[in-house]
């Protein structure tokens, strides 16, 4: 199911403020079609801030993010996110959720089939008619990550996709996104503060720094991702340095002072 | 220094009330039943209060006769239809204060200046307006719905989570698709639990209506046998509101559970 959508991301010279509060600055980066940019850093550098500007969910005080390449005429949803917190919808069934970014936009019996089609490829079969609260955090993001592929995403934009869920389901979802990217094969721009994820599933690993957040530093892993194993050695040395670069940072974000 | 030693005990009880249809019943006929001891024993003098079988009576001789279906048949007519005018207009106009700047403010300031008017004294105005006939009595029980509708509807819009709509928005959905697949039901259980105080603002607005100038209606019915001292037709109008609204409530109930079953 390799996607034929091929887009290419630039973000140019992007800067962002609230109000006061400078979080980005001087951002310049390129996504590049099929491959996987994770944006790393302590908490409050703006990973966040600009992966909501990539996906144009936020207008960024300066610069722009450009596209270019093909879209497949299957894409729905050019620029598709997944959420830290999933945002499903809890009055609509699994099934009914993943099938939100299609209805209306294909015959019914064509939705039913593509809803059943990505339930299958994410494991999530017996669970189409359960309600979310039903559901474990693990199983609510397969359903995310599954209303994700549902519409053909051009561009995967993953907020911090593991971090509201417990460090061995957050193991097992890792394997499987690192699966379901690979095949998928489309432009991933992911967000996380975990150097694990990181260098498992990134092929540039952007270090921001804290904020106004600035790229430090871009590591490149061009080994495929299907390939990787969590311990292997040549990872986990990607992780300390990475550690290094990131430590004093976090530890002064840690410490300072929410503004309000 | 104390000691401890043993089993420890259980200490996080309480504060968990459970439903029970059967104990709320039976509440009600061990009510009645008492009240019908004491009729029967002497306790109460009819011309004090009527017996509970003596209001069956007198029920079920209406019923017979066809006046009770005579009274009860207006009154349902403009409940049914005041109630629906009053909360469509005021589910409306709860979706716009909740999605638009625009309606946000001025429908607040109308509705927070016009909501703590009683409703009754309005009627005259309204019979001026609207004539003696049904106008009135539907535009008091209308009035008086909206505004609580307008109130619980703009709330349940304010509680839909924001990082749904985002997340709507980020899938590319339409203004108007937003709106049907996550602000109204997103929206639903508050508009519910408002139907349920609306409902009976309605019958309480319908009995004062029909007491100012209706020939026919609960209303009237209960105004001329409390005028003529008939505690019998005077109580068995009350107990047939008391059943209008628990069967409103009833169905109103099936309502949420139907809607709501993902709760």
């Amino acid at each position: 199911m390799k996607a034929a959508s091929s887009v290419r991301l630039e973000v140019c010279g992007v800067r962002h403020a609230y109000r006061d509060l400078l979080v980005l600055e001087g951002i310049d980066l390129v996504a590049e079609p099929a491959q996987v940019l994770v944006l790393v850093g302590p908490s409050g550098c703006g990973k966040s801030t600009l992966l909501g500007i990539i996906g144009g969910l936020l207008a960024p005080s300066g610069g722009e993010v450009r596209w270019h390449g093909e879209v497949s005429p299957d894409c729905l949803n050019p620029l598709t996110y997944v959420f830290q917190d999933f945002a499903l919808l809890p009055w609509r069934t699994v099934a009914q959720n993943v099938a939100l970014g299609l209805e209306g936009r294909m015959p019914r019996a064509a939705v039913r089939a593509r809803v059943a089609e990505v339930l299958a490829t994410t494991g999530l079969d017996a669970f189409a008619r359960a309600w979310p609260r039903q559901l474990s955090g693990g199983m609510k993001q397969r359903v995310g990550i599954a209303r994700a592929l549902a519409v053909r995403p051009a561009c995967l934009l993953m907020d911090e996709p593991l971090s509201a869920l417990d460090a061995q389901t957050r193991g097992l979802l890792l394997e499987e996104f690192a699966g379901l990217i690979e095949r998928v094969g489309t432009t991933t721009v992911y967000v996380t503060h975990n150097l694990t994820e990181a260098v498992r599933l990134g092929h540039q690993i952007v270090v921001l720094s804290r904020r106004p957040g600035r790229v430090r530093t871009i590591l490149r892993l061009d080994r495929p991702i299907t390939d990787r194993r969590a311990d292997d050695a040549d990872l986990l040395a990607a992780e300390a340095r990475l550690w290094a670069l990131i430590r004093d940072d976090a530890a002064a974000a840690e410490r300072e002072i929410e503004h309000a | 220094m104390p000691e401890v030693d043993g089993r420890i005990p259980f200490r996080a009880g309480g504060f968990a009330p459970r439903e029970s249809v059967p104990a709320g019943a039976a509440t009600l006929i061990l009510i009645v039943l008492l009240w019908q001891g004491a009729a029967s024993a002497g306790m109460i003098p009819s011309l004090f209060l009527p017996a509970p079988f003596a209001v069956a009576r007198t029920l079920w001789s209406l019923a017979i006769s066809g006046e009770l279906w005579r009274q009860a048949s207006p009154s349902l007519y403009r409940l049914a239809v005041g109630w629906t005018l009053g909360t469509v207009a005021g589910v409306a106009l709860g979706f716009a204060i909740g999605l638009s700047s625009l309606a946000r403010s001025p429908g607040m300031a109308v509705v927070s200046a016009l909501f703590p008017i009683p409703k009754i004294a309005l009627v005259p105005l309204f019979i001026i307006w609207f004539g003696i006939g049904e106008g009135s009595k539907i535009a008091t029980l209308g009035f008086g719905v909206f505004f609580p509708t307008v109130i619980s509807t703009a709330a349940g819009v304010d509680a839909v989570p924001r990082n749904l709509i985002r997340m709507a928005q980020s899938f590319g959905l339409s203004r108007a698709a937003i709106l049907r697949r996550v602000v109204l039901p997103g929206a639903w259980p508050a508009i519910l639990s408002g139907f349920r105080i609306s409902v009976s603002i309605g019958i309480v607005l319908l009995v004062a209506a029909e007491m100012i100038g209706a020939q026919r209606g609960i209303g009237a019915f209960v105004l001329q046998a409390g005028n003529l001292y008939d505690l019998d037709n005077l109580l068995a109008g009350i107990v047939l509101l008391s059943v209008f609204g628990l069967v409103l409530a009833w169905g109103i109930g099936r309502l949420e559970r139907a809607f709501l079953r993902w709760r």
